[in-house]
């Protein structure tokens, strides 16, 4: 199986333009041809298959937000700079599990991606705070919020759904718990 | 947290008549970004805007925190796709292929490398210092086996009186050609000139009390050590018997000159005690552990052979057989001819008492290969030693 996947290996610009247009096809060629590596990579060094899905996701999440964000240039091989973010976020890991043991078993060449890695760890924090933010927010602000800001649902939608005699109320609804969820988000450290 | 979530709840509900102003406003700004006021609304909104710092910080945060839910909703999507690609591989059966490649040897080293490292230098260490003490790094080596045929050193000194008087007897008595003993050490020496010189090696007659030399049709002389070289390990005999009479001139000449590897040459000795014939090639310029003393042929040799002459296709004489190395078969040694012309010069003139002249004249060159032995045979002697 692994090795039909190599042998159809996506190149790098395939990736670049199926990531651009959101080609489900495209994604899971990347994910399925780059896992195997990053998977030797975690377990050489301390880690089990769970780590590598952790780690290997967080770094086509980068990819695909640098890619999304018109930011990536194909300057290197897109497998080195996979192999490069995971080794980063790994020694991250590593180091903040205290398991690091000042050396890591390399097997590809890597580039310094420091940078990416942080951007990337800025952002996440941002997202774990919405997340608690809309867990404390609780129902039913959290479903309203998440229909209307993430999935775009209308007003009239989201009336029907919770079954506010009028769009006015629901409407009210709205804005109070937007009031909420910013100010829980803005009173996390 | 949900205490907490509670206290903000109900701080909230506190500010219900306030925060209805900021429903408004919140309203206003939405419907600004999502471009659904009148021109004029819109003026009147950006003058506000303008006017009010704390209407303004109120727009651009929005903007922020909304696209901030955005992005996370995006993120969410995304997860949620990625694994559902990750639910469809197989990391199991993936993971065993992978844990196959490091194996344990492996992985042995990587967790050990520097113990193992320090191990196997105490290792080497210790080995070397072994090696030292006992001699074995030393060129003394066992597995250079000289090739004499050696019988129990014991068993000689019980004999020598025995063979003395039967000797003495048969001298004496009978004054016998045919004296038919068989040497304790037995090797093989060869003609240097015509009024017998014979050349051998030092280790054939070392410690010898009497040397008998038999030629090939069985007649036995007595010899006698007139020099010696041991660090050549030859030695030069002078047939000292009334008996003898001249050979002849020698048909093969002495090479002065290194030969030439992969050179076909023989050897014709007495291992075993019969003659016999041994063909082969000169294979290294260098003996044993690249000792210059000696070339290395491949000639099946044995015992008794030691001392036998080294001759090549045209009959120059160019070695003298001296051992072989039991580890490589077919591989003999041979002292280079060079060196037992050294060793007839250092021979002090007063041990001479007749002329040794070497022949410079080579009769075997242009004969095949078994009239070179018929003639040959004449000249090369088995050398008993008791």
């Amino acid at each position: 199986m692994n090795k039909d996947i190599k042998a159809s290996a996506p190149t790098d610009s395939e990736i670049v333009l199926g990531i651009l247009n959101n080609s489900e096809i495209v994604l899971k060629r990347l994910y399925t041809t780059y896992f195997p590596m990053i998977l030797q990579l975690i377990i050489n060094n301390n880690g089990n298959e769970d780590d590598a899905k952790d780690i290997y996701q967080e770094a086509i999440i980068v990819l695909y937000n640098k890619v999304k964000s018109g930011e990536f240039e194909l300057s290197s091989k897109l497998k080195t700079y996979i192999y490069s973010v995971c080794r980063r976020l790994w020694l991250k890991r590593l180091s903040q599990m205290n398991r690091y043991g000042g050396d890591i078993r390399d097997f590809e060449e890597y580039l310094p991606v420091d940078d990416e890695v942080e951007t990337h760890n800025d952002r996440d924090i941002q997202f774990n705070k919405m997340e608690a933010a809309l867990q404390l927010l609780g129902e039913p602000c959290k479903t309203i919020m998440e229909d209307f800001y993430i999935h775009n649902r209308s007003m009239q939608e989201i009336c029907e759904r919770f079954g506010y005699t009028n769009a006015d109320n629901a409407k009210t609804q709205k804005y109070k718990c937007l009031q909420r969820l910013k100010k829980l988000f803005f009173q996390q450290k | 947290m949900p205490a907490k979530a509670e206290e903000i709840i109900f701080s909230a509900e506190i500010k219900e008549s306030t925060e209805m102003s900021e429903n408004q406003l919140l309203e206003s700004i939405e419907r600004y970004f999502n471009g659904e006021m009148t021109a004029e609304e819109r003026t009147q909104f950006e003058l506000l805007r303008k006017k009010d710092a704390n209407v303004d910080s109120k727009v651009v945060e929005h903007k922020l925190f909304i696209g901030l839910i955005k992005q996370y909703g995006e993120r969410i999507e995304l997860e949620k796709r990625l694994d559902a690609i990750h639910n469809e591989i197989d990391v199991h059966s993936l993971k065993e292929e992978l844990l196959i490649k490091p194996n344990w040897i492996v992985n042995m080293w990587r967790h050990h490398h520097s113990k193992i490292s320090v191990a196997a230098s105490i290792a080497i260490f210790a080995a070397l210092t072994t090696l030292f003490f006992t001699g074995k790094l030393s060129n003394h080596d066992s597995t250079f086996v000289e090739l004499v045929q050696k019988v129990d050193r014991l068993s000689t000194q019980t004999h020598q009186l025995d063979l003395k008087t039967n000797t003495l007897a048969k001298q004496g008595v009978t004054k016998s050609n045919k004296i038919e003993n068989p040497g304790n050490f037995r090797g093989t020496g060869f003609a240097l000139s015509s009024n017998g010189y014979i050349a051998t090696n030092y280790h054939v007659v070392k410690d010898a009390d009497s040397i008998y030399v038999q030629n090939a049709v069985g007649e036995s002389f007595h010899a006698k050590v007139i020099y010696t070289e041991p660090g050549y390990d030859l030695a030069i005999l002078q047939i000292n018997d009334p008996t003898f009479k001249d050979l002849g001139n020698v048909p093969y000449n002495f090479k002065r000159s290194v030969s030439d590897l992969g050179e076909n040459v023989y050897t014709f000795g007495f291992p075993g005690g019969e003659e016999v014939f041994g063909p082969g090639a000169l294979t290294a310029e260098t003996g044993y552990r690249g000792d210059t003393l000696n070339y290395q042929v491949s000639i099946p040799v044995d015992h008794g052979n030691s001392g036998g002459p080294l001759l090549d296709d045209k009959g120059n004489l160019i070695g003298v057989i001296r051992g072989l190395q039991t580890q490589v078969a077919g591989a003999a040694f041979a002292v280079k001819s060079a060196y037992l012309l050294k060793t007839i010069q250092n021979i002090p003139s007063d041990s001479l008492t007749k002329s040794l002249t070497l022949s410079t004249k080579n009769t075997l060159a242009g004969l095949s290969r078994t009239q070179q032995l018929k003639k040959l045979k004449n000249y090369v002697f088995m050398v008993k030693v008791y």
